[in-house]
């Protein structure tokens, strides 16, 4: 039962029983049941809205399906690389599964089922003659037989024939295809490393500059000078690191590598400062005036104010804002690409390093689509798509545990 | 003075306290500007030492801008030009060789909403004392303590010192501002409307609190709580538009004003 407000005698406008208000009256008490059909603009923006963040989350989780669904073939080990395969004769096709088959001819699954049965004998002759033309010297070399597309080769280092140890190797192109992703894994660290050492100092010191010790007039002048560096296309930083940086750095430290992980590092933090910058200086300007006036009233100098109570109120936004930058770092291909881009596997900052970024934008074009190369190449973009999630997940959580140790709620 | 009534007689009492106080603070018609606004107007007044002295007045009269002028807070603020004299013990702090930071050690003050630093209890409290040069365990751990005593929070938090300060409810945070100012032993304690953020009982032992720390400090209190005024503090100062109106005992400002001005604001005429 539906319990209705009874008429009273006080209410804010006569009402006189006709249908018309009757009808009115069957809403509720002054329309408090009728809910979103009393503001159906309302109802219809929110929801829209709604809908619009909801798809933004199922973007970010399609791209993501895409990139690991192509690189499916290499967690599964659907993929061979050896130069030199136990061929199988194109009369015993039947004798094979269509999963043996694909791989052997290095074709989806999806594909093989497509292709009628007279092409798939041609491919399978075509495969058996390729087999004959291996130059001499592989069919002996152990290397060729191996399939470098396995964990084992992606992760470890192996003792290649001619080589004296064991190394890792990214070396994708030749006959014999090494896809070690150590070298990448560490250039990507070496080089966001040093320019996350490099920006979050002078960002985070320009920040509290700006926001806590420079004069009004200063800072309306400073503030968007920072942030203006960001509308510098990454190619013109990497353009100036390769051309004026690298000369300048190379006189004065006197390294060997001209172009080397370091100046990468520097070209990085150029273009993260801004970002960086940009976040921490909203958060330290967001930290109550309250406690800067409290601090100096106690006399302590401004240096003083802004390094031990503006800082630490503000860190999980300046924390926040290093997390931001790491991401872009280690996202940012250009700046790397053209600086330097060897795949050395050395944790020396003044060796070339190549970046998973730089190698899926310079090697991806080249690629043949569908091949272990190709797979490979996605799967290292899952890797950083993983690796840039957790360390925003991690990012969030410590922020959040900042955030509640200095509202006392711990 | 055969005729004083029996409410008067407290007043009188605080009167003859006061009279034997010594002037501390001297004023002499200082004037301040914002930009092209004056906001104070050629204001002389020489307040105690060791008493509670409380600025009235409607809102915008400029009684919190003077009390900023006693610890030069507001030279913080942009734009703003400062003429006449504010001496402190004999010392012009307004003359170029003042340390502001060693001012702003004798003059201590307390906001009008409490703001303690998102610290601990014990490190809000031992804050100033570090920015002075406490650095023994042991000295900071007695100082923390006299400061909480004294501002009778002690009891309520000794068990818990190194959980956040802003666990605290708002009436604690206050008096943990009041402990944390203390805590440095400045001479001269500025509060700019402590209570009217607090609830009634909170107020009245911000109150007592006042009236306890008169002992070893001189106050200088902003309000726009007239009882408030009437009840903790020894002299008055009425301000009105950015001037001096009276200055006087709180019982004759209280009870027998001689200006109209002030007359009409505390008998709730105006403001």
């Amino acid at each position: 039962m539906r319990l209705r407000f009874p008429p009273r005698p006080h209410q804010f406008f006569a009402v006189t029983p006709s249908p018309q208000n009757e009808s009115r009256r069957s809403h509720g008490w002054m329309g408090i049941h009728r809910g979103h059909k009393a503001r159906p603009g309302e109802w219809l923006a929110e929801k829209f809205i709604f809908l619009v963040s909801l798809s933004a989350i199922l973007m970010v989780l399609l791209i993501f399906l895409f990139v690991a669904r192509e690189a499916l073939p290499v967690f599964f080990g659907q993929t061979n690389t050896a130069l030199v395969q136990k061929p199988i004769p194109p009369d015993e096709m039947d004798k094979h599964s269509a999963a043996e088959l694909a791989a052997y001819l290095e074709i989806t699954p999806e594909q093989f089922a497509k292709l009628p049965k007279s092409t798939l004998r041609t491919l399978m002759d075509i495969k058996a003659e390729g087999q004959d033309d291996i130059p001499e010297n592989f069919r002996n070399d152990p290397d060729a037989r191996i399939n470098t597309t396995e964990w084992q080769y992606l992760v470890r280092a192996h003792q290649w024939t001619d080589y004296d140890k064991p190394e890792y190797i990214w070396q994708p192109v030749g006959e014999i295809k090494k896809f070690n992703i150590i070298p990448l894994v560490v250039g990507t660290l070496k080089v966001t490393l040093v320019g996350l050492l490099f920006a979050v100092p002078l960002a985070v010191g320009a920040a509290i500059y700006v926001s806590q010790l420079a004069r009004p007039r200063l800072r309306e002048f400073l503030k968007p000078a920072i942030e203006m560096l960001s509308g510098i296309p990454s190619v013109v930083v990497g353009f100036f690191a390769l051309l004026v940086m690298a000369t300048v750095l190379q006189s004065i430290f006197h390294y060997q590598t001209r172009l080397n992980a370091f100046v990468a590092g520097l070209a990085l933090g150029f273009a993260v400062i801004p970002v960086i910058f940009s976040i921490a200086e909203d958060a330290l300007t967001s930290v109550p005036r309250a406690y800067t006036q409290a601090a100096l009233a106690l006399g302590a100098s401004r240096w003083q104010t802004a390094w031990q109570i503006v800082l630490p109120a503000a860190l999980p936004g300046v924390f926040a804002a290093a997390v931001l930058g790491f991401g872009r770092a280690i996202g940012e291909t250009m700046i790397v690409l053209m600086v330097c881009s060897a795949s050395v596997m050395s944790w020396n900052v003044f060796d070339s390093a190549r970046s998973i970024t730089t190698t899926i934008a310079a090697e991806m074009a080249e690629a043949v689509s569908g091949g272990p190369h190709y797979r490979i190449l996605f799967m290292l973009g899952a890797l950083l798509f993983a690796a840039t999630f957790v360390s925003n997940m991690i990012g969030d959580f410590v922020i959040h545990r900042f955030k509640l140790k200095l509202e006392g709620k711990r | 003075m055969a005729e004083i009534s029996i409410p008067r007689v407290a007043v009188t009492q605080a009167q003859a306290g006061a009279a034997s106080a010594q002037s501390l603070i001297e004023i002499e018609s200082l004037s301040l500007f914002y930009g092209a606004t004056k906001a104070l107007k050629n204001i002389s007044v020489t307040l105690g030492e060791r008493v509670v002295t409380a600025f009235i007045g409607p809102s915008g009269c400029g009684k919190s801008t003077l009390l900023r002028c006693l610890n030069r807070m507001n030279d913080l603020i942009d734009n703003v030009r400062i003429e006449g004299s504010c001496k402190i013990g004999g010392h012009d702090i307004y003359s170029p060789d003042v340390d502001v930071i060693e001012l702003r050690k004798r003059v201590g003050m307390v906001f009008q909403k409490s703001n303690p630093f998102p610290k601990s209890i014990y490190e809000n409290v031992a804050y100033g004392l570090r920015l002075h040069g406490v650095k023994a365990k042991s000295d900071l751990d007695t100082a923390v303590e006299k400061s909480l005593r004294q501002s009778a929070l002690w009891d309520e938090v000794k068990d818990r010192l190194h959980t956040s300060a802003l666990g605290l409810s708002g009436g604690q945070q206050q008096r943990l501002c009041i402990a944390r100012a203390i805590a440095i032993r400045p001479e001269i304690i500025l509060m700019d409307e402590p209570a009217s953020a607090l609830d009634p009982i909170a107020t009245a032992r911000i109150e007592e609190l006042i009236l306890e720390l008169k002992k070893d400090f001189t106050i200088v209190i902003v309000t726009h709580n007239m009882q408030q005024a009437a009840r903790i503090s020894d002299y008055t100062a009425f301000f009105y538009i950015g001037e001096l109106i009276e200055f006087d005992t709180t019982g004759k400002i209280f009870t027998n004003p001689s200006k109209k001005q002030t007359e009409d604001y505390v008998t709730g005429r105006f403001g």
